[in-house]
């Protein structure tokens, strides 16, 4: 909440500036967070984070192939949620289980791509606005979640309105939780294979 | 053709996401997911702006705007993702925080977009 960084997380600043040289997250243990050189600092938002040096520079480097890969997830993503919207259909008052279904899944799918990105696979740099941004972002929706809550409440079924807005809270982040032991659990048999 | 529109929609709303997150962030450097925030709310905002002019608006302007973009700027992925590293950097009551700001923030963006809409359109 403090502005005075600002500078350090201009995304036009120079590319030359050496990883590690800015400002991180101070009270961020996880590993690879640290100020090393050479050790990229792991991301907070997944969608995208400045304080990442190739995050902050890739907008500028590649911006066509950026943003087109990134719609190209997004539209991919949206069609998944909307088959599972018409398979899976809800009335006003009903319990909204495609858009439960599908944020709970893409949580899942977030917390597992980003252990494969940040521990596993030397990542290419549009696999991460593709399937990350593009494919998981496009395909849940906090907005439909949040208006399908207050058609709820306005149905006069305030309970399943709450027990939906936390049941999917919950879920969620659970689901990023078990997505991200089961890929380091994976990902640390594959190392010793 | 619905999904044409809602192909047009996303397309428009991810990048959006992505750019608006952004912008958010080299303005606003915090660890609080500030740009995650803007963009859920804001869509939480235009989400009830559309429905709540079902009556007026198309179903096929409500694919492309709702199902579409609101539904591809938006994201539960990201939002999930981000409690959970903020729950597991020491930063709980900022975790806490995230959760409560998103979800009120979200709900009275939408009922203030569905207000508009019915203030707009009766």
């Amino acid at each position: 909440m403090t502005h005075g960084q600002g500078a350090a997380m201009d995304e036009h600043a120079s590319p030359q500036e050496p990883t590690g040289s800015h400002e991180h997250r101070a009270d961020d243990p996880a590993p690879g967070a640290t100020t090393d050189a050479g050790r990229p600092p792991v991301a907070t938002d997944p969608d995208v984070d400045l304080h990442v040096p190739q995050q902050r520079q890739e907008l500028r480097r590649h911006p066509v192939v950026l943003l087109g890969t990134i719609a190209a997830g997004g539209v991919l993503g949206a069609f998944g949620r909307y088959g599972l919207s018409v398979a899976m259909p809800h009335g006003q008052s009903g319990f909204p289980w495609s858009t439960f279904l599908a944020n709970v899944s893409g949580a899942f799918l977030i917390g597992v791509l980003m252990v494969l990105i940040a521990e596993v696979l030397p990542a290419h740099p549009l696999l991460r606005p593709f399937l990350g941004v593009g494919v998981l972002g496009g395909y849940t929706t906090f907005s439909t979640s949040i208006v399908d809550t207050r058609q709820l409440v306005v149905a006069g079924t305030a309970r399943t309105a709450l027990l939906y807005l936390l049941a999917t809270l919950v879920c969620a982040v659970l689901a990023s939780l078990a997505g991200t032991l089961l890929a380091r659990t994976l990902a640390a048999r594959g190392g010793r294979a | 053709m619905t999904l044409v529109l809602i192909a047009i929609g996303a397309a428009i709303g991810a990048p959006a996401r992505y750019l608006v997150d952004r912008a958010v962030q080299s303005r606003h450097d915090s660890v609080f997911p500030w740009g995650t925030f803007t963009v859920n709310v804001l869509g939480s905002f235009l989400l009830g702006f559309v429905v709540g002019g079902a009556g007026v608006i198309s179903p096929a302007l409500t694919a492309l705007l709702g199902t579409g973009l609101c539904g591809a700027l938006t994201t539960y992925s990201t939002f999930s993702y981000e409690t959970l590293r903020l729950l597991g950097t020491g930063g709980r009551s900022l975790a806490v925080l995230n959760v409560v700001a998103s979800l009120a923030g979200g709900l009275g963006a939408a009922f203030a977009g569905f207000a508009v809409a019915s203030a707009v359109w009766g």
